[in-house]
């Protein structure tokens, strides 16, 4: 007897984004990205089309990550010193896709880094590297919302994806790539109905706009609730691919941020026998969030270590492999 | 799923004779249709009628048991596509390759101390899978025999080979193995060997049409204690597979589908064999079988299981009120968090970790992380002064002194007005609580 393949009819499709800019579009970059475009569930080639793979940014900081687990700063060495070497390193020598810029340096409580001291950084960063560039602030609202203007504008045309808007914060994100043509990271925090309201906001400042967000639903690391993620992305994806405009734009997860935090990544062996070796668990750690993660429907992955990368990159492209009956 | 009551009106005699104990046959079918009744009730019921509502009431996927006594694993049994819909039932049994080319004796012995304890849950290896790498009938049988002293866990019998198979069959019978595979050329023996048995079967197609088939073969033979394998190696088509597989199954009630399913790995770098697992135990896969066996990779493998195997429609709740890590006393610290299970597993683990008694009070704020608690005026000074009061904290330790999180150090003072204790500031992230209480409380 043959088996009838049962192939799903969407009625819609994810929406596709273009980051970064050329030089005929007005940027630097060397090379665009794509992402979305799919018109089925994640790797589903038999019923609909993944015209772009979902893509791997490795994390960049302005300051020197003394946070982060030996083993991982173990991974880059001298180049953690210097933005620039440390994103050739990431395109060169790992085969990142793009470069998240994190920074770091402006936290008031770090080195409160001026726009300027940042801009600068982004000008070594855009020379080092031709892939195109995602920038996150410090994560304090209120110097986020005021170096996040003259960064958008120093970078005019580059098409960066600019983070973060949030529901209750989202203007001076929006206005920035509006102004000066980037595009959005919009971040609901684990809700359906944020991540479409906030994208409603958005659309209301300029419509063009619309094409130009990705969605962060918020991430949780493995063993942190990450079901709950993971819930929510496949019910926006469904929502988006059966219609819902508002939900239908490309997913971004910050991984390596909510993994290398967790205790999962730093304790070392002798403190936990039963966990197994550190260097191995912690990347291991962060390689199964990813691709946990890109089962649901996840287009941008922001991730640190290189061999997680690795391997999930190499996951990506098998699971690219057409899978048609 | 389930029949409607209508539905098994039709198949009644429709004398409404009262013998089942209800006052028509309807009312009958409507009680079976709630699952109220048994249909042995009516004496009347023909033969015909019981099969078809039998089996047009089984559920989608057929449960089948591999292992016996108390380390029975449930298989299959599964009604949703989709986790936010219901709770996925049955975990993925993570199974461990061995080959009985390998040094048994170490390998057992590796196998058998994977036990993890993370968030109070403890996880080991579920089977290990023994394949016949040999390809000889009186290797195999021996290290069946080594697995029979040497491991208590359940094993997959790996061999294609009816005679290698038999021979390490009567060495493992008791322990009901799944016997890995029937294909076209062997199934009719194999059948027999599992029937005969009572072992689950595996059942290796080259792809989803003769798996269909050679399943249907087998049903035929009368045996359905069955698991499926699509024959698929590559990544992306054992995706496809395992889909296709539940989706048919599910949606179109598909029989031939309606069983548990394996995937294997593919791959001799362990990172590598780990990525697949993953793929394969997000999307369906009843057994996974993968050759790594270190700590550090499957660690995170349970953890993703245990994830998402969860109850989505649970409340993700812990009872509030005041829970003792390790053998508080008078003098322990306490830290104080929310009802929210997510926020409480986080403090347990890291206070527990901390290695130091201490207490937990958690305030009921209806299942709401600190900060939307805060937000929603749940987790505020009045309703933790009230948690400490309603909890008789006050007589438990003789100390005031109440631990607070970083995300709330805004509470601090009307806490401390409104309770009377002194109110420290914590770590914003429940991870920096071991670092915190060393400095505090050690
Ligand atoms: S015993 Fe059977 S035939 Fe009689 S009323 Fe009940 S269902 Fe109907």
């Amino acid at each position: 007897m043959a088996v009838e393949i049962l192939k799903e009819k969407y009625r819609s499709q994810v929406r596709e984004v273009v980051l970064g800019a050329t030089k005929d579009e007005g940027g630097t970059r060397s090379a665009t990205i794509k992402v979305g475009g799919e018109s089925t569930l994640p790797f589903l080639h038999f019923e609909g089309e993944v015209p772009n793979p979902p893509v791997v940014a490795m994390e960049v900081w302005d300051i020197f990550p003394e946070e982060w687990p030996q083993n991982l700063k173990d991974a880059f060495g001298d180049a953690l010193n210097d933005p620039a070497a440390w994103a050739k390193k990431c395109v060169e020598e790992f085969g990142a896709d793009l470069i998240a810029l994190r920074f770091k340096g402006a936290d008031p409580d770090v080195k409160d880094a001026s726009a300027e001291d940042c801009i600068a950084v982004l000008k070594t960063v855009l020379e080092a590297v031709g892939v195109p560039l995602i920038v996150y602030g410090c994560g304090k609202l209120e110097k986020d919302n005021a170096i996040i203007g003259p960064i958008g504008e120093a970078a005019e045309g580059e098409n960066l994806l600019l983070g973060v808007a949030e529901q209750e914060n989202y203007k001076s994100v929006a206005s920035a790539a509006m102004a000066y043509k980037h595009s959005v990271i919009a971040q609901s925090p684990i809700d359906i109905n944020i991540a479409k309201q906030l994208n409603i906001l958005i659309s209301e400042m300029s419509t063009p706009l619309l094409d130009r967000i990705v969605i962060d639903p918020t991430i949780a690391a493995l063993g942190y609730g990450i079901e709950y993620s993971y819930s929510i992305m496949e019910r926006a994806r469904f929502g988006a691919l059966n219609g819902d405009r508002m939900l239908g734009m490309p997913m971004i997860g910050n991984v390596g941020h909510e993994v290398w935090s967790k205790k999962e990544t730093f304790i070392p062996v002798d403190e936990e026998p039963g966990w197994g070796d550190q260097a191995e668990r912690s990347l291991a750690w962060e390689a199964v969030t990813a691709i946990a993660l890109l089962q649901a429907g996840m287009n941008i992955l922001v991730m640190r270590h290189p061999q997680a990368v690795k391997l999930v990159k190499q996951n990506i492209d098998e699971l690219m492999q057409d899978n048609s009956y | 799923m389930g029949l409607s009551g209508l539905e098994i009106f039709k198949q009644l005699p429709k004398t409404n004779c009262k013998e089942c104990g209800y006052p028509t046959c309807l009312a009958f079918a409507m009680a079976l249709a709630n699952g109220k009744a048994s249909l042995d009730a009516c004496p009347d019921v023909t033969e015909e009628a019981k099969e078809a509502l039998a089996s047009a009431a089984a559920p989608p996927i057929k449960m089948v048991k591999v292992g016996a006594g108390d380390r029975v694993i449930e298989m299959g049994d599964e009604t949703e596509i989709f986790r936010h819909d219901k709770r996925f039932n049955h975990p993925t049994a993570v199974t461990v390759e061995v080959k009985d080319t390998d040094d048994l004796d170490a390998r057992l012995a590796v196998i058998n101390d994977l036990t993890f304890e993370r968030v109070g849950q403890e996880y080991s290896v579920d089977m290990i899978a023994l394949v016949n790498a040999s390809g000889d009938a009186g290797k195999f049988k021996a290290a069946a025999e080594t697995v029979k002293g040497k491991t208590e866990k359940n094993v997959v019998l790996v061999s294609e080979d009816t005679a290698a198979m038999e021979g390490a069959l009567d060495v493992l019978a008791e322990r009901k193995p799944l016997v890995y595979a029937a294909n076209k050329d062997n199934f009719e023996k194999m059948t027999e060997l599992a029937k005969s048995k009572e072992c689950p079967l595996a059942v290796k197609g080259e792809d989803l049409n003769s798996l269909a088939e050679l399943v249907d073969k087998i049903v035929a033979l009368g045996y359905k204690e069955l698991v499926l394998d699509s024959g698929s190696r590559e990544t992306s088509k054992v995706l496809a597979d395992l889909t296709q597989i539940r989706r048919l199954a599910v949606r179109k009630k598909f029989r031939a589908f309606g069983y548990p399913s394996i995937a294997f790995t593919s791959k001799d770098d362990p990172q590598e064999d780990l990525m697949q697992a993953g793929v394969y135990l997000s999307k369906y896969a009843s057994i996974v079988v993968l050759k790594t066996d270190k700590k550090e990779h499957l660690l995170p493998l349970f953890s993703w299981r245990a994830n998402l195997f969860t109850d989505p429609q649970k409340p993700a709740q812990v009872q509030p009120g005041l829970h003792a890590i390790g053998d508080a006393d008078e003098n322990s610290p306490v830290y104080c968090t929310t009802n929210f299970s997510l926020s409480f597993y986080l403090v347990e683990g890291e206070v527990s970790s901390t290695r130091i008694p201490s207490y937990i009070l958690s305030v009921d704020t209806n299942g709401t992380s600190v900060l939307t608690a805060y937000a929603d005026n749940r987790y505020t000074a009045e309703s933790i002064a009230a948690a400490i009061k309603s909890t008789g904290l006050e007589d438990k330790v003789k100390h005031k002194n109440i631990v607070i999180p970083g995300l709330v150090a805004v509470l601090k003072g009307s806490l401390e007005d409104e309770s009377g204790w002194d109110v420290t500031v914590g770590p914003r992230e429940a991870s920096g609580i071991t670092k915190f209480a060393k400095e505090k409380f050690a």
